[in-house]
């Protein structure tokens, strides 16, 4: 391997200022970044590791309704928090359905947020990617592409987000909380994560040194704890990235929905919030025709990038389960089979 | 030099003989302490770390390296090129016999697959050899390679699989096809698969004078050891491998590759020994792999369902520089009657690396085409698929009319169906759902495998203290060699499996024979069963032409040996231990040898096959179409059955292959570069342990008196053929749609809600 500095700071500040350096990265549990480095796809000078740094550990219930997540808890410690779960099923959902047990015991939460796209043409150094290294062009055009993004895509980058766990938290507003050089932001997890457009290079609008260090779920989230699930579907049960999933949260009074929340994964290069679905669904009866009108709302302005046509009507179709599902009510346990169709119960609603 | 042996068995409790036994596995405590050293797992002193360098274009040449990059870069000893290497005796892509594979050893700048090693770098780490190889930077002068089934030109291969002929004719086809009441006709592909096996291809050689040591991973190791005698101008006996342990092979390990002789260059290069071990993605290029097909089966039947036709013709791709042609069409010869059998196989050569033998060569691909043309043509006549495989079951060899050595399938289908509750399937497709409304499917295959043997020794030994030694240089791929020919051993010495010390997996013993074509057992089985017999009756000799033994006169055929004694086979109350045999005669040991070969008559009278019967019930999601496999049922007839424990893991194991062909494995390739896109375990899908179902395996009694003296058929094969059929008429039974190409993918499925 390419030889690198690596340094341990001390404080959250010290990992900023060491970050900040050209050619540094932060590291945590290093179960993206360091297969990348193995790779030779980043080669960074130095490595800055944080998982050392105190207090970014803790599940905080605030006071105020919310709940605030350290960066470096792990996933699995999230998913398996009964009060977490309890108050957002679909983020715990959707965090048993990813990857596999070894690495959600290690992944933490805010290397989740930031882990790169699984397209084969930005893992393998001798191809073109625009991502990878600006301007060199894009071997997914026209390559093996199957997988690739149907919405919001551009001609210089077809690649989707992969992650599982930010499709229900960009369903529900969280927010992720920046230290950087110029002190401490906050920003919605909808605008972390960029759509390619001219410079995929820029994949999250973090600026050299941020360090997320915790993310939040606003109070009016636990409000859809009763309808919320998380839908995910892949081609073997487990340790596969999503063909295509989707979040969906209901509030549903007086048997109409007074409020809905959706996003979809696996179809963009960030989790995708289809706000027009939402905006469909507000005061209809929670049934199959306004799902069916949510779904076609959901994927209006989608387009193949490639041989990936069919993922369109499978993101229908999984909108439409999805919130089927909701609608049927959150179960009192997650499924053995977490965000498997195969494990959510009747199919029709 | 054996150092190599088990003595010490787990607690077991041993009823009657050995063989039949479930023993766990001998070598299971070993393994699970650490203790059992794997080819990567030896550190000689002052061992240096090889990393190849691979290319990354599948054609052309490498018009540059940074050589002095990676030469400069701390810790790395040397660079080793096709400008700067240890010279061959011979050049490697000589045939200097049918079963040397040619191979990429740094001869000349040429690329001819992606992948191909176009430099070793070996230097004092790991992590300084892994960065002096990606310091080398090659430029490349690229070609537009061939990629896929329908680039290059299309030939007749003149041979398939090893040495099969290409065309098989028996009977009329075209009239067979004319005079068919009803016809099909379909188009099925399979894609390019890789072995993976767990243990990725390594070595550690070292170089002493002209001597040469190896750990290495091998399923032939005496052919591993002529093929590096030949390459490095040494005498056999001056190269001891060492491969007691395999962490998988499925075929990529039955001939040395290119990296294993690369670590014996840059071995004998430095002058140090050398540790090379291939990272996952390297696999996917150097070490062979399954081919794919494009497999066009047309069937006619009577009007009462008997077929009168089965044309299978077969395209696959070769490499640009050897030739191995999957042999996909030639499953139809053995399985199904008909006075018409036709085989045909058309190839073309594109740039990747050679294809290779992958556990069911032919048969896997094969097998998964024809049973799936065989739903097909039992639905056009309105037949239950087992029905219809009933009705043209073949009471002998259908091409060449031999009779079977024995044939227990349909003893395999009438336990497979009851054991599955097949008479509850419904005709129609699409009529099943579960609780939750998801689409169910039942599906059946038949499995079938060659019983084959090749040639094979053992040394047999009895000791002064009643103990026994046998001695072969058997391989042990993780499916139980280690087990269950020790099994064989103890009753092939009439003493407890404990009471034998089993010495295998290395070079310097007696040559076990390859472990491939399922037929290990067979092969290295009959050698120590002959072994043993000959020691025992030199020991009945010096017992019975002794006057002070009570066996005296009793001649060699009237005497039997079981828990280490002697006894008159007419008077059991007389006899004695080896032990007070070999102290009268004033002998420390006696040994005898004895091999195993097929019977040349018994081959040319019979045609021999193990059997089986699978059946597959999936489930499938009405709308979204996510697939999985609800449960399994094989039942599989394969003689004689030495540790039933073993040959389950065996059968369960090629039974989540067969699941894997159907559902999940595929290697993808750039159709512009020839690079494989997914050439790691995340990416290439084979089944995590949640989408492997409850599975049944029924082992169905079955005699065979001609295959072999000890009747063993073989069972590391068989367990994909009949399975991946299964699932896929469960998935066309569940949804109505048919899929014909492999593996069957969600968007194939959703036009069908």
């Amino acid at each position: 391997m390419k030889p690198f500095d690596y340094v341990r700071p001390a404080t959250i500040a010290e990992a900023v200022t060491a970050a900040a350096q050209p050619g540094a990265t932060y590291l945590a549990a290093g179960t993206n970044l360091l297969d990348l480095m193995k790779g030779g796809v980043s080669r960074p000078d130095r490595l800055v590791d944080v998982t050392r740094l105190k207090g970014l550990d803790r599940i905080e219930h605030l006071a105020d309704g919310s709940v605030r997540i350290g960066a470096l808890v792990r996933n699995a410690d999230l998913a398996h928090d009964m009060a977490f779960a309890k108050a957002y099923p679909a983020v715990a959902e959707a965090l048993l359905s990813g990857a596999s047990a070894q690495l959600r015991n290690a992944a933490t939460v805010g290397g989740n947020l930031l882990q790169r796209t699984r397209c084969a043409y930005f893992y393998d150094p001798a191809s073109r990617c625009n991502r990878r290294e600006a301007g060199s062009g894009c071997d997914a055009h026209g390559g093996e592409n199957r997988l690739h993004a149907v919405l919001g895509w551009s001609e210089g980058c077809i690649a989707t987000h992969p992650s599982d766990f930010c499709v229900p938290l960009v369903a529900l507003d969280a927010i992720v909380e920046i230290e950087g050089r110029s002190g401490r932001r906050e920003l919605p997890l909808d605008e972390l994560h960029r759509l390619p457009g001219a410079a995929p290079e820029r994949e999250t609008a973090l600026e050299p040194g941020d360090l997320i260090v915790a993310l939040r779920l606003p109070a009016v989230a636990r409000d859809f704890a009763g309808h919320a699930r998380y839908l995910k579907v892949r081609e073997r049960t487990s340790y596969a990235f999503a063909v295509v999933s989707a979040a969906a949260a209901l509030r549903i009074e007086n048997g109409k929905i007074s409020d809905a929340r959706l996003a979809l994964g696996g179809v963009a290069a960030k989790p995708w919030r289809a706000r027009a679905a939402e905006a469909a669904l507000k005061s209809v009866t929670p049934d199959a025709a306004s799902f069916r009108a949510a779904a076609q709302a959901a994927l209006a302005d989608a387009k193949p990038s490639g041989d990936n046509a069919f993922k369109i009507e499978l993101a229908r179709r999984i909108v439409v389960r999805a919130l089927t599902l909701a609608a049927a009510g959150t179960p009192a346990r997650i499924p053995a089979l977490p965000a498997s169709p195969f494990a959510s119960g009747a199919l029709h609603a | 030099m054996p150092e190599i042996s088990l003595t010490s068995a787990p607690a077991h409790i041993r009823h009657g003989s050995n063989i039949g036994q479930p023993l766990t596995r001998r070598d299971g405590i070993s393994k699970v302490k650490g203790q059992a050293a794997y080819a990567a797992d030896h550190h000689p002193s002052r061992m240096l770390f090889a990393v190849i360098a691979v290319s990354s274009i599948a054609r052309g040449r490498v018009a540059a390296l940074d050589v002095a990059a990676a030469r400069s870069h701390k810790g790395v000893v040397d660079v080793m090129t096709s400008q700067h290497k240890p010279e061959l005796a011979i050049d490697p892509d000589i045939k200097t016999n049918p079963f040397v594979f040619r191979m990429e050893v740094l001869q000349s700048d040429e690329i001819r697959y992606a992948n191909q090693p176009i430099a070793v770098v070996i230097a004092e780490t790991l992590e300084a050899a892994t960065e002096g190889a990606a310091l080398l930077a090659p430029r490349y002068e690229a070609l537009s390679p061939r990629v896929g089934l329908d680039a290059g030109e299309t030939f007749a291969p003149p041979v398939v699989g090893v040495g099969n002929p290409a065309q098989v004719q028996h009977g009329d086809i075209d009239a067979g096809l004319a005079s068919a009441a009803k016809r099909i006709e379909a188009t099925y592909e399979t894609p390019p698969q890789y072995h993976n096996a767990m243990e990725p291809h390594a070595i550690v050689a070292s170089w002493d004078g002209d001597t040469l040591s190896i750990d290495t991973p091998s399923q032939a190791m005496v052919m591993a050891r002529a093929r590096v005698a030949e390459l490095f101008g040494l005498a056999p006996e001056k190269i001891l491998i060492r491969s007691p342990f395999l962490g998988g092979g499925f075929g990529s390990k039955g001939f040395l590759t290119g990296p294993q002789i690369l670590g014996v260059m840059a071995a004998k290069l430095v002058g140090r020994p050398v540790k090379l071990v291939l990272r996952r993605e390297q696999m996917y290029g150097p070490v062979g792999h399954r081919a794919p097909t494009r497999q066009r089966l047309r069937m006619g039947v009577d009007a009462d369902g008997r077929l009168t036709a089965i044309d299978h013709h077969a395209k696959t791709v070769s490499s640009s520089y050897d030739d191995f042609y999957e042999p996909a069409a030639d499953a139809s010869h053995t399985l199904y009657s008909s006075p018409a059998i036709r085989t045909t196989h058309e190839a073309a050569r594109v740039d990747t690396g050679t294809p290779l033998f992958m556990r069911a060569p032919g048969e896997a691909t094969g097998s998964i085409a024809l049973e799936s043309a065989i739903d097909e043509m039992a639905l056009a006549c309105g037949m239950d698929p087992l029905a219809f495989r009933l009705k043209n079951y073949a009471e002998v060899e259908p091409t060449t009319g031999k009779p079977f050595s024995s044939k227990a399938l349909r003893a395999c289908y009438e336990q497979g169906a009851a054991r599955f509750g097949w008479t509850k399937r419904p005709l129609a497709p699409r009529q099943m759902r579960d609780d939750s409304g998801l689409l169910v499917g039942w599906g059946m295959g038949t499995a079938t495998f060659p019983a084959l043997m090749f040639q094979a020794e053992a040394r047999a030994v009895i000791r002064r203290d009643g103990t026994g030694v046998m001695e072969t240089g058997a391989h042990d791929m993780g499916q139980g060699a280690w087990t269950a020919l020790a099994q064989i051993a103890a009753d092939s010495l009439g003493l407890d499996v404990d009471r034998v010390e089993f010495r295998s997996g290395t070079s310097d013993l007696p040559d076990a024979g390859i472990a491939g074509g399922s037929a290990h057992t067979a092969t290295a089985g009959n050698a120590i069963h002959t072994a043993g017999a000959a020691v025992i009756a030199k020991l009945a000799d010096l017992a019975t032409r002794d006057e002070r033994s009570p066996l005296f006169g009793a001649g060699n055929a009237g005497v039997i040996a079981r828990d280490g004694r002697l006894f008159r086979r007419d008077d059991e109350s007389r006899g004695e231990t080896y032990a007070d045999i070999l102290a009268r005669a004033d002998l420390a040991e006696i040994d005898a040898r004895g091999t195993g070969a097929p019977n040349p008559t018994a081959q040319t009278d019979y045609a021999m096959h193990a059997h089986g019967a699978v059946f597959a019930e999936v489930k499938v999601d009405p709308e979204l179409g996510q697939i999985r496999v609800s449960r399994m049922v094989g039942a599989f007839a394969a003689g004689r059955i030495i540790n039933p424990h073993l040959v389950r893991s065996q059968l369960l194991g090629g039974m989540i292959w067969g699941l894997s062909f159907a559902l999940h494995e595929e290697a993808i390739t750039d159709r512009r570069s020839g690079r494989i896109m997914n050439a790691n375990l995340g990416e290439y899908h084979i089944p995590v342990n949640a989408d492997v179902p409850p599975m049944d395996v029924l082992t169905v009694e079955e005699h065979d008196p001609h295959v072999n003296a000890l009747g063993i058929k073989g069972v590391g094969e068989i367990g994909i053929t009949g399975s991946a059929g299964a699932v896929a008429n469960a998935v066309w039974h569940a949804t109505g749609v048919r899929v014909r190409r492999f593996p069957i993918r969600i968007e194939e499925l959703l036009t069908s809600a």
